[in-house]
């Protein structure tokens, strides 16, 4: 009897097995072509927890598309890209169809054949020969075609500050500081008067401690990665700039006390900080000031953004963006829905007039911010003529970025680093979170075991 | 009879003994699996047999399989021996998390040990509104983990307007940094633990102590113990079967910490809070290119081989105590 029941489970567990394996193929199984050739397209929407007004000025561009493409059928999906979760959702197979990755990532994801190949779609769009070369190649593959295509946005880092945080500490939030010192000097200012508020700070978790550790460091001159001609990437995290920008939060932090008490911030976190008036300024994209308006309710009064001091020669500041893509293995029905929707959320309304009014009609109405300085995905020429058209609808304070937009085209940008980027950025955020918690921390002992771990990274290529 | 006579006499065998049925052959053995309900038994076991299967059996053929590997689960997985291992032991990171893990359980042991079972006494002693207390001492089970950790965070706020720290300032003590310091960041995801776990000993242990036969009190209070004297002379000589299994299972569950650290801290401050889990998560999920699954799965079965003693320990001793 017993050998039966063997046998029954035994043939049980194998169909088991079977079932799954058929299973784990589908994919992103919850969207796709019907036979009827409707598609079902899920999308990225907003930011989890975004404002019911962000919500309902997409629901209404869903509406707009769906009207116009009566065959598709949108399904928005709250997004946040942050190096964890997207790995797990990457790995667990549930992306949208149109997702968004940094231009970090595209090469090798496209390598490892986790992207479709867009380049079919991707030029039937007519301003497909418009983007800025060298802005499109981070979405090719080594195939030379176009598998993420440049959307949302490009950003310049710049200084974001809280201007009524300015006025309270007695400086004028007209003149925001220009140099690294005075940046300390005003935060110090800013702590003393404002106890609780952080005069500065910076991103440590999460990736984002290495990423803006790296901010620092091209602004006053240094890298942390050299690629040879022959294609060898030596790893210099412990650059002399690096150094200096440690030192700098070191002092900032354990002499002038202007860091606050919380030291475990990452993007999402730190713009509630900053949104809520906890931290005074801080340094990211220079279009993060959408993503505060839609998700943490942020004041336009209270904001300023300033351009990043730069020290040194060859600082530069960095630049980086976001592509938009579609997981390998769906249909193609799936994948020409998806350029319509990339066309019409994303680049469309940069070169097409009446799509540019139309889009930013719709967003005035719910009061989302239009105007938000990005850098050009096209060219310069192109930025402005949209900006033009869009003249009468932008809302966004622009009068407290001058200091960034009357100089956004003649800084000097820097990409991020192009190997291992996102694991080179985790090495980096315990070195950042030891010099803001522990006050005799080894810069120097610290970078250097860090970049020894990097260099071991970037030997395994 | 000699010995011989014995031997060669024919064997009577009583009936319904094996020599008396006919040959079983497979097909006479599936009617009577059938007859005697057979595929009622199955049906029955199916839920189970599926929800083990997809749940936990298949998961750890897989991950077995997948420490030998590597892979990012888009390209074919190519073999690599005993590669993963090799690399997981060769982390410098490895020794910190060891080390963080065996001071939460340590500090859990010492904080969060004696708490529920110092509650379970005081309740039982209280003669109004013991259902008021047990309800109140379980009440932070039933709050979800993230919930209770974002609570927490508020509570933790390092800055002198923080909960903790103005009620302490009340008392002159503080500011403390909690989460925000190395040294600190530990404790204080233990209390929080703590906390949220203790209701579910405490209501453990309260059955135990109803267990343990009143008259043992009686002939102490006769003999002219106080209540100090009864609680380490009676209640806890009656409890130590219960307690020692607390003890194990809170053994395997704090070497499987991972929400604390990985909602409070995410590791930090400088690694402070790394602990084995949430490296295993950080091996799988915290390069956004496709993490190294092999190195994740190779960690989780050491872990799970060192648990499985422990698992072993336990069942030995909870099946000689229902001896």
């Amino acid at each position: 009897m017993k050998s039966t029941y063997r046998a029954a489970a035994f043939g049980l567990a194998g169909a088991m097995a079977l079932s799954l394996t058929a299973c784990s193929s589908g994919g992103n199984a919850s969207t796709g072509a019907s036979s009827d050739g409707k598609v079902t397209l899920s999308v990225v929407s907003l930011l989890p927890g975004s404002e019911q007004a962000a919500i309902d000025a997409f629901n209404a561009q869903v509406k707009q598309f769906e009207a116009a493409n009566p065959n598709i059928t949108i399904k928005p999906v709250e997004y946040e890209w942050q190096a964890p979760t997207f790995a797990a959702q990457l790995a667990g197979g549930t992306l949208p169809d149109v997702f968004e990755i940094p231009f970090t990532d595209a090469k090798t994801l496209i390598a490892n054949g986790q992207l479709a190949n867009m380049d079919k779609q991707f030029h039937t769009l007519p301003y497909a020969g418009k983007f800025n070369p060298a802005i499109l190649d981070s979405g090719k593959g080594s195939d030379g075609k176009v598998y993420a295509i440049p959307a949302k946005n490009v950003y310049g880092v710049g200084l974001h500050y809280n201007r009524k945080l300015f006025e309270s500490a007695g400086l004028d939030p007209d003149k925001p500081p220009t140099t690294w010192d005075q940046v300390a000097q005003d935060a110090k200012k800013i702590a003393d008067a404002n106890p609780g508020v952080a005069g500065y700070m910076q991103m440590s978790q999460n990736g984002t401690g290495g990423w803006q550790l790296t901010v620092q460091t091209y602004a006053r001159g240094g890298r942390i990665q050299e690629v040879s001609k022959d294609g060898k990437a030596t790893s210099t995290l412990d650059d002399p700039a690096t150094v200096e920008a440690l030192q700098w939060l070191q002092k900032m932090r354990w002499n002038d006390n202007s860091l606050g008490s919380n030291y475990l911030l990452d993007w999402g976190t730190m713009n509630q900080a900053f949104a809520s008036g906890k931290v005074a300024m801080y340094t990211s994209g220079s279009d993060v000031y959408t993503s505060m308006i839609q998700s943490n309710g942020l004041d336009p009064a209270i904001y300023g953004l300033a351009a990043l001091p730069l020290e040194g020669s060859d600082a530069g500041v960095l630049t980086g963006g976001t592509l938009a893509a579609v997981p390998a293995g769906v249909s193609t029905a799936v994948k020409n829905a998806a350029i319509k929707w990339i066309d019409f959320f994303y680049t469309g309304k940069l070169v097409d007039k009446d799509r540019a009014v139309a889009d930013a009609q719709t967003l005035v109405k719910d009061k989302q911010p239009v105007g938000t300085p990005v850098l050009p995905m096209f060219d310069k020429a192109q930025y402005e003529q949209n900006q033009e058209w869009i003249k009468q609808y932008i809302n966004v304070p622009l009068d407290h970025m001058k200091s960034y937009t009357d100089t956004m085209f003649e800084l000097p940008l820097v990409g991020e680093p192009s190997r291992h980027t996102q694991e080179i950025y985790a090495l980096m955020d315990p070195v950042v979170q030891a010099v803001l918690t522990n006050k005799n921390a080894d810069i120097e002992k610290l970078l250097k075991d860090a970049n020894t771990q990097a260099q071991n990274l970037l030997d395994q290529d | 009879m000699t010995r011989n006579d014995v031997l060669a006499a024919p064997v009577t065998a009583p009936p319904g003994t094996r020599t008396d049925r006919p040959r079983r052959t497979p097909a006479t053995a599936l009617v009577t699996w059938v007859r005697r309900g057979g595929p009622h038994h199955l049906v029955f076991l199916l839920p189970t047999l599926v929800i083990f299967g997809v749940f936990s059996w298949y998961p750890i053929v897989r991950s077995v399989v997948m420490s030998f590997q590597k892979t990012n689960l888009a390209a074919p997985p190519r073999w690599v021996g005993w590669h993963n291992f090799v690399f997981v032991l060769h982390d410098p990171l490895l020794g910190t998390a060891v080390r963080n893990t065996l001071w939460f359980a340590l500090l859990a042991l010492i904080i969060g040990y004696p708490v529920p079972l110092v509650a379970a006494v005081v309740m039982s002693e209280v003669r109004r509104a013991k259902g008021l207390y047990s309800a109140l001492a379980y009440l932070p089970v039933v709050v979800p983990p993230v919930v209770s950790v974002l609570l927490w965070r508020v509570f933790y706020d390092a800055s002198p307007t923080g909960v903790f720290n103005t009620i302490l300032g009340w008392v002159g003590l503080g500011p403390f940094p909690w989460l925000q310091d190395q040294t600190w960041a530990m404790p204080s995801l233990v209390l929080a633990a703590t906390w949220s776990g203790a209701g579910g000993t405490v209501i453990i242990y309260l059955a135990a102590l109803l267990s343990v036969p009143p008259e043992l009190y009686d002939a102490a209070e006769v003999d002219g113990a106080g209540i100090w004297r009864k609680v380490w002379h009676v209640t806890m000589p009656q409890l130590r079967g219960v307690l020692f299994i607390t003890l194990i299972l809170q053994i395997i569950a704090t070497a499987q910490v991972f929400l604390e650290p990985y909602l409070f801290t995410g590791g930090g401050p400088a690694n402070a809070t790394v602990t084995v889990l949430l490296l295993i998560y950080r091996y799988a999920f915290q390069n956004s290119l496709g993490g190294n699954y092999g190195a994740a799965t190779a960690l989780s079965l050491m872990l799970a081989v060192v648990l499985a003693l422990f698992s072993l320990l336990y069942f030995r001793l909870t099946k000689s105590w229902s001896q």
